[in-house]
């Protein structure tokens, strides 16, 4: 009874039709355990983030988080609202430094090489790790210049040929194309939720980064698009590293391969997603997996 | 069971009905409340309208000035005796003299020193200057006899205007009873006329009000405003920008903004005797001059531009620049490129705000010598000037009637300037919005 019975058929679950297999699951831990449960590092990995902490003022958001995000691989944040997901994507890419007050302790690494080393340029890293947020902020421009922005500030294209062609791919990855090829001249916050949200990650894919945090990025999207999106970060992966927060337990089924469990600033649980769905092994995230929460 | 659902009915028709008797007080609220909003806009339209009907009933006869034909014959002899028609001989001779003769030509009764003085004083002093640059300009007319239409004196002018009353006797009004006939002489001839007056919108200041024109004021007027915008505008929107978007939050920074927002309040009056000691006192640039003028109307504006413009910034949505920013753009480039650009209608509404604030400003000026009497038009903005409330304040003082009448048209123009400015701030601010 003392240890932790391991789900055996981890491997078999095809990714949309995972169900729970509560029955089998013995949990001996206790639901105040705040110790991350399961194998936050990995072999050979793109990112390492180790004992984490962000404080936004005198509250503390994220506490002592360690985790590693692997190469070619698809991270998903799960837990409840509020819970620090958001928080502790933006300290990868350093935008919490923009925000007053807000503080972050600890240690990450891109390939080795410290982020928030004084020395670092965050301009480029900033370009190097690329960024979809939870709400959608077009700018106040043409959509054609919404996505033709980040490729101009960084010289990526140098003549009109060039930047119309990303402009062209950048949109259609996103699942945007066909909607908007006549009015790419028209204010990018005269699209609808959902096409600014698609605008926005066709934003960031445009300057090609090598590591994509996602935000959410089909909160506001229907089915359809939704699958777009899925689609389009399966193919990324096979160059790209990305992290994705999502509320969508079945988004986070589909197209993560590893899966972290954030509870109230807490990293409760990481692993395999298919392993996480199917046999988790804190007693938190099985209530947040099974609908139990709250 | 049944009592409970027929008590819940009735509970929910006595709270249906509490909203609807509440909803009548409600709506009788907000009518009432409309109704004192409009009275509130009603009584401010009323006494806008009651400022511009006097300033206009005062004002507009301004714009017109009796004018009288003289006929005046340019001898040989009188102007340029050697036929030589060098300018400077030109430009020596007695043209003063030829208009006394030819109003003593016109009426030859008149005898007697006191008598020709109160006929010469029909016309005003500018017509010997008028004939002189006709014959300049001409010298061929030399020779011949010319007609020509020269400004009255201002007495005559407000006397056909009406504002001095004939039937009062001769002691108590500025026109003699001999004037008054000379006057219906020249009317029943038909050589008065009443003509708009160019000379309001081309001169200088004078001491006759016939002569004197708002030109110089507006120039000087121009001059500093230019000065003021060229200088406030950058400085305002440089220090906006640093203050919101570079500056770390700290004790300096808040003393700053402290310091911004009390200088805001400081009276006008203190900036004048600032730039007196420093800008004129200690760097020795010129007294009058507008650039002194534009100088201490930067001190006195910067404070607005500043506070309008970090507001501008304040406004524009935090997702902007994370979005600039998430994207890799530096802080530099999300300022120029998508804050900036977004904050401008605001930017400008506080300039020109700030703008129309100088335009209005006359106690700064006082100070550093701007309320000098100066006749010649500005060339440049180091040369003596003064501004248009300044002129209007001068002309206020002046005791002539006539000056009554300039000094409200004067207004007007000023107020002229304020609409136009204020056009053309909603103007630039469509443009811009336009770009979203
Ligand atoms: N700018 C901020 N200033 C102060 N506190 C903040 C700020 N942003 C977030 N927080 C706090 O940090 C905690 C974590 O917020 P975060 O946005 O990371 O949650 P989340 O997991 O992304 O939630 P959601 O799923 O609703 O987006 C919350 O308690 C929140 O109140
Ligand atoms: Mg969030």
């Amino acid at each position: 009874m003392d240890t932790i019975i391991e789900s055996s058929s981890v491997g078999l679950i095809k990714p949309g039709v995972i169900e729970p297999i509560k029955v089998e699951v013995q949990n001996t831990i206790s639901r105040d355990d705040r110790t991350t449960v399961g194998e936050a590092f990995v072999d050979d990995p793109r990112m390492t983030l180790r004992n984490v902490n962000v404080f936004y003022g005198a509250e503390q958001a994220i506490m002592d988080v360690s985790l590693d995000i692997g190469k070619r691989q698809v991270v998903a944040m799960i837990g409840p609202s509020g819970c620090g997901k958001s928080t502790f994507l933006r300290c990868i890419n350093r935008m919490n430094d923009t925000i007053d007050g807000c503080r972050v302790t600890g240690d990450i690494k891109l390939d080795g090489e410290d982020i928030y080393h004084p020395d670092l340029d965050v301009v480029s890293l900033r370009s190097r790790i690329g960024m979809v947020f939870q709400k959608p902020n077009p700018f106040p421009k043409s959509i054609y210049d919404n996505v033709a922005y980040g490729p101009r500030i960084h010289g990526i294209a140098t003549n009109k040929t060039d930047m119309d062609e990303i402009v062209v791919t950048s949109l259609t990855k996103a699942g945007l194309w066909n909607e908007v090829k006549d009015r790419l001249d028209q204010p990018g916050t005269g699209l609808s939720g959902g096409q600014q949200q698609r605008l926005c990650i066709a934003r960031a894919i445009a300057v090609n980064p090598e590591i994509v945090l996602m935000d959410e990025p089909c909160s506001a999207l229907d089915p359809i698009a939704t699958a777009k999106i899925e689609e389009l970060i399966d193919e990324l992966r096979e160059q790209y590293t990305i992290a994705i927060v999502t509320h969508s337990m079945q988004q986070a089924a589909r197209v993560s391969q590893r899966t972290a469990y954030f509870h109230l600033g807490d990293l409760i649980e990481i692993g395999d997603t298919d392993q996480i769905f199917t046999n988790p092994r804190h007693p938190l995230t099985e209530d947040y997996i099974t609908g139990r929460f709250g | 069971m049944n009592n409970q659902i027929q008590n819940n009915g009735v509970e929910r028709l006595t709270s249906m009905e509490k909203v609807q008797a509440g909803l009548a007080q409600r709506y009788a609220k907000e009518r009432r409340f409309r109704r004192l909003g409009l009275a509130a806009v009603m009584t401010g339209l009323l006494f806008i309208a009651l400022l511009l009907g006097s300033i206009v009933s005062n004002g507009y006869s301004a714009f017109w000035q009796t004018e009288v034909q003289l006929e005046v014959q340019l001898e040989q002899a009188d102007i340029d005796p050697e036929v030589s028609r060098d300018p400077e001989v030109l430009s020596v001779a007695d043209y003063g003299g030829l208009v006394k003769r030819s109003l003593r030509n016109t009426f030859p009764e008149v005898k007697g020193r006191r008598d020709k003085r109160k006929l010469y004083e029909m016309v005003s002093s500018g017509a010997a200057f008028q004939l002189q640059d006709m014959v300049m300009a001409n010298p061929d007319l030399i020779g011949s006899t010319v007609k020509l239409w020269v400004p009255a004196d201002d007495d005559i002018d407000m006397l056909v205007k009406g504002h001095i009353d004939r039937s009062k006797p001769e002691s108590e009004r500025r026109v003699k009873d001999q004037q008054l006939e000379w006057l219906d002489e020249l009317t029943s001839q038909g050589r008065i006329r009443s003509a708009f007056n160019t000379i309001f919108f081309t001169a200088g200041d004078s001491r006759e009000p016939e002569l004197a024109g708002i030109w110089g004021a507006a120039v000087g007027s121009m001059f500093t405003l230019l000065v003021t915008l060229c200088l406030s505008f950058p400085i305002g929107v440089a220090a906006a920008v640093y203050l919101e978007e570079f500056a770390p939050v700290n004790r300096w920074t808040d003393l700053i903004e402290v310091n911004i927002n009390n200088l805001a309040a400081v009276p006008s009056i203190v900036f004048g005797l600032l730039g007196l000691a420093v800008f004129i006192n200690f760097f020795g640039l010129p007294r009058s001059a507008p650039v002194v003028g534009g100088l201490v109307l930067t001190l006195m504006t910067l404070p607005t531009i500043i506070i309008a413009s970090r507001a501008a910034l304040k406004s524009v949505p935090p997702s902007i620049r994370e979005a600039a920013l998430g994207l890799g753009a530096s802080r530099m480039q999300m300022v120029f490129h998508h804050v900036l650009p977004l904050a401008m209608p605001g930017m400008l509404t506080g300039t020109i705000i700030g703008m129309a604030q100088a335009l209005g400003e006359s106690a700064p000026l006082l100070m550093i010598g701007m309320v000098a009497f100066i006749v010649d038009i500005p060339g440049s903005i180091t040369d003596p000037s003064t501004v248009m409330p300044v002129q209007i304040y001068l002309w206020a003082d002046s005791p002539e009637r006539a000056f009554v009448e300039r000094t409200s048209a004067a207004i007007m123009l000023l107020l002229g300037f304020l609409v136009s400015m204020n056009a053309l701030a909603v103007i630039l601010r469509k443009k811009f919005e336009r770009r979203w």
